[in-house]
């Protein structure tokens, strides 16, 4: 990010306009940098500043205190941005997603970002 | 903790002997596949995306092959305790829903997921007619349904088949890792 962005983006969180967005991730878990980049691109085709904040889960004690359900986990102010994601058990894992056509994958699908990262901007 | 990358076991390594229960009610062993011209043991897990993404392509790759003598076996070696989508009771529902034609069996302890040096789910190890390791890796190239993905499974088995030296005899599982009892994580 260029110093002018981060400018931007320091001022924009000082005012209270930009969304809190957590990429969540264990490393073993492969689909994560996809899906970060994925993120990444929605935010850009949506005009909005990279306010990403990545973390990485190292540990099972890590994953309970964050309730962690599987990797990659992203929050948009602190909402998952599945709404009915199964946190009942938390822990280092590959989490799975489901697309609208019921098809299950280990990358979120776009429109359940589009959808979550809408929904921050509109509230 | 990161899993190694590649497993114990070398091309070129005689199958691990194991004896585990089925889905199917029945407990198989590694001589339960002696008539096989080639055999595929996959292991899988029943919580895993990659093993839902890559199954359907699996169970067809089985169903075509198994005409040709070829054996499947899919075992799965998840501590429950932590990974409770993956107990015996949800694997027999899942054989049955997604109409698994090989048996599907319970490797409790993770005795033999250690024995065959299998780290990852899906992860494939195909051997020949007389028990010797000939591919180990992933199913194909791409977990997506991408054109142009590498078939290194069905590859392997042509060459099997057609006593061809297998082109591509290893490559790198993508996956979920295995969690076994005694892992520790």
């Amino acid at each position: 990010m260029s110093d002018a962005a981060t400018l931007e983006v320091a001022s924009s969180l000082r005012q209270g306009k930009v969304m809190d967005i957590e990429f969540l991730y264990w490393e073993d878990c492969p689909s994560h940098e996809r899906a970060l980049e994925l993120l990444r691109q929605v935010l850009r085709d949506a005009s909005l500043p990279d306010t990403v904040r990545i973390v990485e889960i190292e540990t099972d004690e890590e994953a309970e205190q964050l309730m962690f359900p599987g990797s990659p986990t992203i929050r948009v102010n602190g909402v998952d941005i599945e709404p009915d994601v199964d946190d009942a058990v938390v822990g280092l894992t590959c989490r799975a997603y489901r697309d609208s056509g019921g098809k299950i994958s280990p990358l979120p699908p776009r429109e359940l970002i589009v959808r979550a990262v809408d929904a921050a901007r509109n509230s | 903790m990161t899993a190694p990358e590649l497993a114990t076991l070398a091309v070129g390594d005689s199958a691990p002997n194991f004896t585990l229960p089925g889905t199917d009610g029945r407990t198989y062993a590694s001589d339960s596949f002696d008539d096989a011209r080639a055999l595929a043991i996959v292991f899988l897990a029943n919580h895993c995306p990659y093993v839902s993404a890559w199954e359907e392509r699996l169970v067809h790759t089985a169903r075509e092959y198994e005409k040709r003598s070829v054996r499947f076996a899919a075992i799965s070696s998840n501590d429950v305790e932590r990974l409770p989508k993956d107990s015996f009771e949800a694997m027999g529902r899942r054989a049955t829903e997604q109409d698994y034609p090989f048996p599907y069996l319970y490797d409790e302890d993770g005795s033999v997921a250690r024995a065959f040096g299998a780290t990852r789910t899906p992860e494939v190890f195909l051997f020949d007619a007389e028990k010797i390791l000939r591919y180990h890796g992933a199913i194909d190239s791409d977990w997506e349904e991408s054109e142009g993905r590498e078939e290194y499974l069905r590859e392997a088995l042509e060459a099997l088949l057609n006593q061809q030296k297998v082109r591509v005899p290893e490559t790198k599982p993508i996956g979920c890792v295995i969690k076994s009892k005694s892992e520790g994580q």
